[in-house]
């Protein structure tokens, strides 16, 4: 087995270990109760997911045919960037938009402050 | 060896793609949707990637920035709409 089989093997074990992360943010999105703990699954964990298996697949490449490819380094980080945005940015509109909490979730920290500011 | 692994993680992405499709049908409020939506997004890439390992080609990394960039665009919308019940907004004459 030479060091080049090697990578090419830990770029194939990245991408089996990013599809069992995709799997699990989505029995995430299944399971848990309401938008808010849904949105932490479906945001944090599948940028992991695509992180792993971008990453695996940029060094299958490497490995097998020399190739470093600037279109997926740029893919990574692209959506490395835009995720967590995406992620605030529909919670904060499901909270504006008066979406309930879960029916197990102890306090809401949040709805003090916009009442007060309504007050004002 | 190798194709049986790539195969194997290309099916987990399709399930995964399949249990967020079941939130989007079923999904209670409107930003669960896009949630799932997002979601779907994320993991198509993911594929595309997978998939461009399995044929062993450079041609479908292209894909993986419209996709990203598309999926980043709508979620946007999505939001703005949810948020204020349109996307672009006019200039009011009073």
């Amino acid at each position: 087995m030479s060091i080049r089989e090697i990578i090419e093997w830990a770029g194939v074990i990245l991408i089996l270990l990013g599809s069992i992360m995709a799997v699990i943010s989505a029995f995430g999105i299944l399971r848990l109760p309401d938008v808010y703990t849904r949105s932490h699954a479906a945001t944090k964990s599948s940028t992991l997911a695509v992180l792993l298996s971008l990453s695996g697949t940029f060094i299958y490449f490497w490995a097998t045919e020399n190739f470093i490819s600037v279109r997926l380094f740029l893919g990574i980080s692209f959506v490395f960037l835009t995720a967590p945005v995406s992620g605030h940015l529909i919670t904060r509109a499901a909270y504006r938009s008066n979406v309930k909490l879960a029916d197990i979730s102890t306090e809401d920290a949040l709805k003090e402050v916009i009442h007060k500011k309504e007050q004002d | 060896m190798i194709n049986i692994i790539l195969t194997i993680s290309l099916s987990l992405f399709c399930l995964a793609i399949l249990l967020a499709l079941y939130r989007i049908i079923r999904g209670p409020s409107m930003p669960d949707r896009v949630v799932a939506l997002d979601m779907i997004g994320v993991n198509l890439i993911s594929g595309v990637a997978v998939f461009s390992v399995v044929l062993n080609t450079h041609a479908y990394l292209e894909v993986i920035l419209i996709v990203g960039i598309l999926a980043f665009i709508s979620t946007i919308a999505f939001a703005r709409f949810v948020e204020r019940g349109d996307i672009v907004e006019h200039k009011r004459d009073y």
